[in-house]
């Protein structure tokens, strides 16, 4: 009995010991940890839709944290113990089958994106592998008061009635909106829409001297790809009623590049283009884009899909930029 | 088979003085056991092994369907069968449901057999085994129903299930303890070390897990990290590390290579294992300490790892030729190896340099499903394969053990093989700056040949279920047991 009691007991009171001084103290420690500046806890509707976002696995695909890494830039500034203080139960997650949410709020602020790329992935990214959340949504023959229908695609949308939201989904959407990293002193809290190519900081870039109509091509497109492409899509015909078409778009497709570049600096939320008023929030690129790179992003688009507007370069972004909003 | 044997503190050992004894050690059991005692421990080892394998068979048929998935995200894509609901219960089930279960059982069947004893209590046997499978039963409906404890993993059932599991655990960690003082001799065999030493192990992870003070924000992230790694490897690893400690002495008819050896690793485990779960979190916001901790001991983690696989390794040698004709030793051996190289990846892993490609990739996967099931599920499945058949006298067939056999082997290597490589491409995509959804066009063809393994994994499964049928209730035989005399003969 004593053998049994010394191998069992000391096994027992080792792990004891090393669980204590491991996990258990530390742990203690860091739930006392401080929220960070401008870290604030959620409104009771997004806590819902975390509980949502918890409930449906989302957190086996995509992570809530930024490391220190070249690779995660695209996601935001690396993480920081206080951006946690109110994350409980923790969603760091430990698989990135889909990209980081740390600051899909910045990223793609449009509720309407979220809303048909939640009722139908593929409706605006074709290649996504996620699962549709239909059953977050309800098909209606009439859109009720008070409520606002989902402009799904044709290809995508049911054949009959329309599509609005639950609560569930709300909370969601409103979960993922607030996701949005606090600016700490010395670190960028611009992200991409998930690329690492914005990884180059806001580079003061001297002007060139004009050189025309001659810029990167393959990085114009791969930068549209990882900003632009989730509404405004591959084919740049945008989605009909939520993301406006950047073919023969007055603003893209027009001699003076100056909206154009702004657009894409400063962002744009309410514009009216081609009769069509848009009410979803386009993000601004001001942050993380260099001149050059919006510089290609502009070129590519005002060069693709038949448009064919007037070349501009680093020196016209910069000129731009400098004036502010 | 059947000669005397010199063993020296070997699973039948009744004492520390080296003695002659049968290897088929029931026969000369001490007075303490009887038949009924026989046909308890039996039925009880029976139970729990049907049970896992009901729970083998489910699990994976879900993640069979969550592979499926990957190529085909609408496919039942409604409420209940959504992948985020669906992958807690794979994991769970297959952690709490198969494996659990039929180590647990293992482990009474050794402890009562290397001690020479009855089980202390059949009806608390019975009472774990009721609470194991309400646990997991509980738990599979909570979380498809929407209900869990976050996305945290292995450990997403609500605390009240967990407590459950808990209840299991203290009930079968008694029971183990109070059979081992049974024991006539004096020494404890290796075996009883370390299922013994798994049980009370699981229990203060158990507790330590659903306590709420130190769980907010950061501070449960330290806690995840603690979890997910503890309880594989202080609980299956040790069960399953029990299994070899008893089966390969039993199948070859020698002792452990050293006893001393196995001593030192039972050690050495318990002092590093604990400390390495910050590994999941390196370049998190967890204290930088912690990170560097970890990573420290899971380097440490190859003096337990090899000195146990050499121990096992040695033992087996110079009998090439029994493998060949023991499909349990077989599955053993790759659960040896599984058990080598498996965490031997996982020390590679835990460098910041590795973990810089392949944390957050499909390599993670790769990497749990060759501990899980490479070393895991092969050590349940040889302990099974070569233990069943005596207490209950019957053997599954030679074709059937085989079918089993290759189909796992053939398809765990498909499925680790396609998600390490795919996930090295996947982490590349990621340093390389491409636009992210690049990394998921990329996997596209590893997820498919991960499916394709995954369905060689499933349909062994079901075979196994065949061959345990065959081992409960089944014509009384001895086709493929390496243990059992080679006619009529039975040893319970």
């Amino acid at each position: 009995m004593n053998k049994l009691l010394a191998i069992a007991g000391g096994a027992l009171g080792i792990y004891i010991v090393i669980v204590l001084l491991v996990a258990v103290i530390p742990a203690i420690e860091l739930s006392q940890a401080p929220a960070g500046p401008g870290v604030t806890a959620l409104t009771p509707l997004q806590d819902e839709g975390r509980q949502v976002y918890a409930a449906n696995g989302c957190g086996y695909c995509h992570t809530q944290q930024v490391r220190p890494l070249d690779e995660d830039k695209p996601f935001g500034r690396p993480s920081a113990p206080g951006d946690f203080a109110f994350q409980t139960p923790e969603l760091l997650g430990s698989e990135r089958t889909g990209p980081d949410l740390t600051n899909v709020g910045n990223s793609k602020p449009s509720d309407v994106w979220q809303y048909i790329h939640l009722y139908d992935p593929r409706a605006v990214e074709p290649e996504s592998i996620m699962p549709n959340f239909k059953f977050l949504f309800d098909v209606v023959p009439v859109v009720p008061p008070g409520e606002t229908a989902v402009p799904v695609p044709e290809a995508f949308a049911p054949k009959n009635g329309k599509v609005i939201p639950t609560l569930q989904a709300k909370a969601l959407v409103s979960y993922l909106l607030s996701l949005k990293q606090s600016p700490i002193p010395g670190f960028s809290t611009a992200v991409a829409m998930g690329t690492a190519t914005a990884a180059t900081p806001p580079a003061a870039t001297p002007a060139p001297a004009p050189t025309g109509y001659a810029y990167d091509a393959a990085k114009g497109q791969s930068l549209f790809t990882a900003n632009c492409a989730a509404c405004h899509q591959a084919s740049g015909q945008g989605i009909p009623g939520a993301f406006p078409s950047l073919i023969g778009n007055t603003a893209v497709d027009d001699a003076d590049p100056t909206l154009h570049i702004q657009t894409v600096l400063h962002g744009a939320h309410g514009v009216v283009v081609g009769g069509v008023k848009y009410n979803s929030a386009m993000p601004p690129f001001s942050g993380q884009l260099s001149d050059t790179d919006i510089a290609d992003i502009v070129n590519f688009e005002r060069s693709a899909w038949g448009n064919h507007a007037k070349p501009v370069n680093a020196a016209d972004v910069a000129a731009i930029r400098a004036k502010g909003n | 088979m059947g000669l005397p044997t010199l063993w020296r503190r070997n699973p039948e050992s009744t004492g520390r003085v080296a003695k002659i004894q049968h290897p088929l050690g029931s026969a000369l059991a001490g007075p303490a056991q009887s038949h009924a005692d026989d046909r308890a421990l039996a039925s009880v080892f029976v139970a729990y092994t049907a049970s896992a394998t009901f729970w083998l068979i489910f699990a994976t048929a879900v993640g069979l369907l969550l592979a499926f998935k990957f190529g085909a995200p609408d496919f039942w894509a409604a409420k209940y069968l959504t992948f985020g609901r669906l992958r807690p219960i794979h994991t769970n089930d297959t952690f709490y449901g198969f494996a659990s279960i039929a180590l647990v059982g293992l482990a009474y069947y050794v402890a009562a057999r290397s001690c020479g004893t009855s089980l202390y209590s059949t009806a608390l046997a019975w009472a774990g085994l009721a609470l194991f499978n309400i646990a997991a039963i509980a738990g599979t409906i909570a979380l498809d129903l929407g209900y869990n404890w976050g996305d945290l993993e292995y450990r997403e059932w609500p605390w009240p299930i967990r407590l459950i599991f808990l209840a299991a655990l203290l009930v079968t960690g008694w029971n183990l303890i109070a059979t081992v003082a049974r024991r006539s001799a004096d020494d404890i065999y290796l075996s009883n070390w370390y299922t013994i030493g798994g049980v009370l192990w699981t229990c203060i992870i158990a507790i330590v897990a659903v306590l709420p003070w130190y769980q907010y924000g950061l501070g449960q992230v330290a806690i995840s990290g603690y979890y997910m790694h503890n309880a594989v490897g202080m609980w299956f690893t040790p069960l399953a590390l029990g299994v070899f400690y008893y089966a390969i002495p039993k199948i070859l008819s020698r002792p452990i290579y050293s006893y001393a050896l196995g001593v030192l690793a039972f050690w050495t485990n318990l002092l590093f294992y604990p400390l390495l779960g910050a590994h999941h979190f390196l370049f998190s916001p967890l204290p930088w300490w912690l990170q560097t901790v970890a990573i420290v001991f899971s380097v440490a983690m190859l003096v337990p790892v090899w000195g146990g696989s050499a121990n096992y390794l040695l033992t087996m040698r110079g009998h090439q030729h029994d493998m060949i004709h023991s499909y349990p030793l077989m599955f053993i051996f790759v659960g040896v190896i599984g058990y080598l190289v498996g965490s031997t990846q996982g020390t590679v892993e835990a460098f910041r340099s590795m973990q810089a490609i392949w944390h957050f990739s499909n390599f993670t996967v790769g990497h749990s499903h060759l501990t899980m099931y490479g070393f895991v599920s092969f050590a349940v499945w040889g302990g099974i394969y070569a233990l069943l058949p005596l207490a209950t006298g019957k053997s599954p067939g030679r074709l059937g053990i085989a079918l089993h056999f290759w189909m796992a082997l053939v398809g765990s290597f498909i499925y680790v093989i396609s998600l390490s490589v795919g996930g090295t491409v996947q982490g590349m995509d990621w340093v390389d700056g491409k636009p992210f959804i690049q990394s998921v066009v990329d996997m596209q063809p590893y997820y498919v040949w991960r499916g394709v393994g995954g369905l060689l994994m499933f349909l062994s499964h079901v075979v196994f279920a065949w061959n345990v049928w065959r081992m409960t209730r089944g014509q009384a035989g001895n086709a493929a047991s390496p243990i059992l005399p080679p006619v009529g003969e039975v040893a319970a």
